[in-house]
C-alpha cells in the first residue's frame, strides 16, 4: 500500500487538521449582552441597599431609640437634601474628595518606588517589610495628633496623616507583586534577551500589576479613611469645611440626622471612587489575563 | 537502519553546538551532569532522551544561558538560542500578537515591522486568525505553536526545546510532531529536543542520545535513518523504540536498591 503508511501527511492536510483541531479545542468567546450584565452587576448591590433601608425602617418602626437618637431614612434624606441645597454638601464633598486623591496621587509617587526598593534590594526589604506591615495594622487616626504637632491645623497635617495611612498599603502591594511573579517570566525574559531595565519593563511589572492594582485599591480605602479622621479631628477655618469636618458639626450640634447623612455620604464616596475607578480597572486587567471570568 | 556506535565528539566548523565534558553539580550535591560531551552539527534535529533526574533540562539551560556549568565548557552557534519550554510561557498579559512581537522588539526590529513581521510568523504556525486573542484563550496546543512562532521570531540558528508536547494530549502532540518536522526541513535549524519519551525521540530525531540518570551521563547514541517521513506508528520507529526502551529501563534498573 504505497502512499498509506509512513508519508507525511502533505501541507494541506495538515493545515485542515490543525484548522479542525483548533476550532475542537477552543470555545468561542460568545458574551452575554451588554444589558445582561449590566443587570447581573447593578440588581444585587441594589436589593442590598434595598434590604439595609428595610431594616433601617424597621428600627425606626420598632422604636428601638427615640427619634433624636436614631433617625429614619427620611429625615436622612431631607437633611442630606438640606445640606445639598445650601451648596455646603457639594463643596464639602469636593473639598474632601480633591484632598482624598491628592494625598493618595503623592502616596502612589512615595509608595510604588519604595515598594521596588523593598521588593527588589535585600537589605532594604529586610529592614522595610516588617515596618511596613506593622503600619498597616496602625489605625491612621493614632498619627492626627502627631501630625498637627509637627504641621499645626494646616493642609500638610491632614496629608501627613493620608500618606502614613497609604503609603504602606501601595508599598506592599508593588512588593507581593513582584514577589509572586513567577519565575518562569524571567527565564523567558532571558530567553529572549531581556535584562536589568528591559526586563523590568517588559517583563516583571507588567507581571506584578495584578498585585501593584490590588495594592493601589487598598491604598485609596487607607487614604479616604484617614482623611476622614483627619479632618474629624483638625478644625479650622484655614482646613475649610470637609465632610469630616461637617461630620464633626453634626456631633457639636447634637444633630443625629446630619451625623447619619454625613456616614451616608462618606461611605458613598469611597464606594464610588473603588467602583469607578479601581473596580474596572481591576476587572479588565484579570480579564484580558484569564483569571476572572468574562 | 540504525547503529549504537560510541561517542564521537569531534568538534568541526560546522557544529551549531559543542558541549565539551561538561560537570554540573548544585551545592555538594553529586553532579547532575557528569563530563557531557557531544556535538551537533549544523542543520541536525537531535533528541536527548532519558529519564527524570538525567539532567537534560539542565543542560538544556546550559545551552540556553540561563546557567553556567561547574566546569567543561558549552558553545552555541549563532548567540542567543531560542529555548521553547514545556509550559507554553506566554505571557498572560499580551496577545498571540503581542508575545511574538515582544520577541521581535527585544532583537531591536523597528515598530513599523513588528506587526507584520508577527502576523507573518503567526502565519507560519498557521494561527494568524487569532493573533488579537490572549494566551488563556488558545487551547494548550495553539499556545505551544504561539511558542514556536516566538522561538522563530528571534531568528536563533540553534531552536532548544525542553519537552515541548509533554503536556498535550496524544492527537494534538501528533499534529504538533508533523509541524515541527515541516519547520524543520523548512528553515534548516538546528534542534536540540529534550524528551522522556522514547517514541516521540525516534519519531522526530535523526539522532537520539540517551542520557543516564544520577548522574546525568550520555550512555547510547541512536541513529534515526528512516527514508522519507516518518510517523509516530511506523514499524521503524516502534522497533528502534522497543530498543532504546530496553537499554533506558537497564539504566532504570540500576537505581533499584
Amino acid at each position: 500500500m504505497p502512499g498509506e503508511q509512513g508519508v507525511l501527511r502533505s501541507d494541506d492536510q495538515l493545515d485542515s487538521l490543525e484548522r479542525g483541531l483548533d476550532a475542537l479545542t477552543t470555545v468561542d468567546p460568545s458574551a452575554r449582552p451588554w444589558w445582561s450584565r449590566a443587570l447581573r452587576r447593578v440588581v444585587p448591590p441594589c436589593v442590598a441597599v434595598g434590604l439595609v433601608l428595610l431594616a433601617w425602617q424597621g428600627l425606626v418602626w420598632a422604636r428601638v431609640k427615640p427619634e433624636y437618637l436614631f433617625p429614619s431614612p427620611a429625615d436622612t434624606w431631607s437633611t442630606l437634601g438640606e445640606q445639598a441645597r445650601s451648596g455646603v454638601l457639594f463643596r464639602a464633598i469636593w473639598l474632601s474628595l480633591s484632598r482624598g486623591l491628592f494625598g493618595f496621587g503623592i502616596g502612589v509617587l512615595v509608595g510604588t518606588p519604595l515598594g521596588l526598593l523593598v521588593a527588589r534590594v535585600r537589605s532594604v526589604g529586610a529592614a522595610v517589610r516588617p515596618v511596613l506591615s506593622g503600619l498597616q495594622s496602625l489605625p491612621s487616626v493614632a498619627w492626627v495628633p502627631a501630625a498637627v504637632i509637627w504641621f499645626g491645623l494646616s493642609s500638610g497635617a491632614i496629608y501627613a496623616v493620608i500618606l502614613l495611612g497609604s503609603v504602606p498599603s501601595i508599598a506592599n502591594g508593588m512588593a507581593s507583586g513582584l514577589g509572586q511573579v513567577p519565575p518562569l517570566y524571567g527565564r523567558v525574559g532571558r530567553v529572549l534577551g531581556a535584562s536589568g531595565l528591559r526586563s523590568a519593563r517588559y517583563i516583571l511589572l507588567p507581571a506584578a500589576l495584578p498585585g501593584y492594582l490590588a495594592g493601589l485599591k487598598q491604598g485609596w480605602a487607607f487614604s479616604w479613611r484617614s482623611l476622614m479622621a483627619a479632618e474629624l479631628i483638625t478644625q479650622s477655618p484655614r482646613l475649610g469645611t470637609g465632610l469630616g469636618q461637617l461630620l464633626n458639626t453634626g456631633r457639636e450640634f447634637s444633630d443625629i440626622s446630619l451625623v447619619f447623612a454625613m456616614i451616608i455620604t462618606i461611605l458613598v464616596v469611597g464606594i464610588a471612587v473603588d467602583q469607578c475607578v479601581f473596580a474596572p480597572a481591576e476587572r479588565g486587567m484579570l480579564r484580558r489575563r484569564g483569571l476572572a471570568p468574562p | 537502519m540504525t547503529s549504537a556506535t560510541g561517542l564521537a565528539s569531534t568538534a568541526t566548523a560546522t557544529s551549531a553546538v559543542v558541549v565539551d565534558r561538561v560537570v554540573k553539580r548544585f551545592g555538594r550535591d553529586t553532579a547532575v551532569l557528569d563530563q557531557v560531551s557531544l556535538d551537533v552539527p549544523t542543520g541536525e534535529f537531535v533528541c536527548l532522551l532519558g529519564a527524570s533526574g538525567c539532567g537534560k533540562s539542565t543542560l538544556l539551560a546550559l545551552l540556553a544561558g540561563l546557567d553556567r556549568p561547574t566546569s567543561g565548557s558549552v558553545r552555541v552557534r549563532g548567540g542567543r538560542p531560542a529555548l521553547m519550554f514545556q509550559d507554553s510561557a506566554l505571557l498572560p498579559w499580551l496577545t498571540a500578537a503581542g508575545n511574538v512581537e515582544l520577541a521581535l522588539r527585544l532583537r531591536g526590529v523597528g515598530r513599523a515591522d513588528r506587526r507584520a513581521e508577527a502576523r507573518r510568523l503567526l502565519g507560519v504556525v498557521r494561527l494568524a486568525d487569532v493573533a488579537d486573542r490572549r494566551p488563556h484563550e488558545l487551547s494548550g496546543g495553539m499556545r505551544q505553536r504561539v511558542a514556536l512562532a516566538r522561538a522563530l521570531a528571534q531568528q536563533p540558528e540553534v531552536l532548544l526545546m525542553d519537552e515541548p508536547f509533554g503536556a498535550l494530549d496524544a492527537i494534538t502532540r501528533d499534529v504538533l510532531h508533523d509541524e515541527l518536522s515541516r519547520l524543520w526541513q523548512e528553515t534548516g535549524l538546528t534542534v536540540v529536543f529534550v524528551t522522556h519519551n522514547v517514541r516521540e525521540a525516534v519519531r522526530l530525531g535523526q539522532r537520539v542520545l540517551l542520557m543516564s540518570s544520577r548522574p546525568g551521563r550520555v550512555v547510547g547514541e541512536y541513529r534515526v535513518d528512516v527514508r522519507g517521513a516518518r510517523r509516530i506508528e511506523s514499524p521503524e520507529v516502534a522497533e528502534l523504540s522497543v530498543r532504546i526502551t530496553d537499554r533506558l529501563r537497564e539504566e532504570i534498573r540500576r537505581h533499584a536498591r
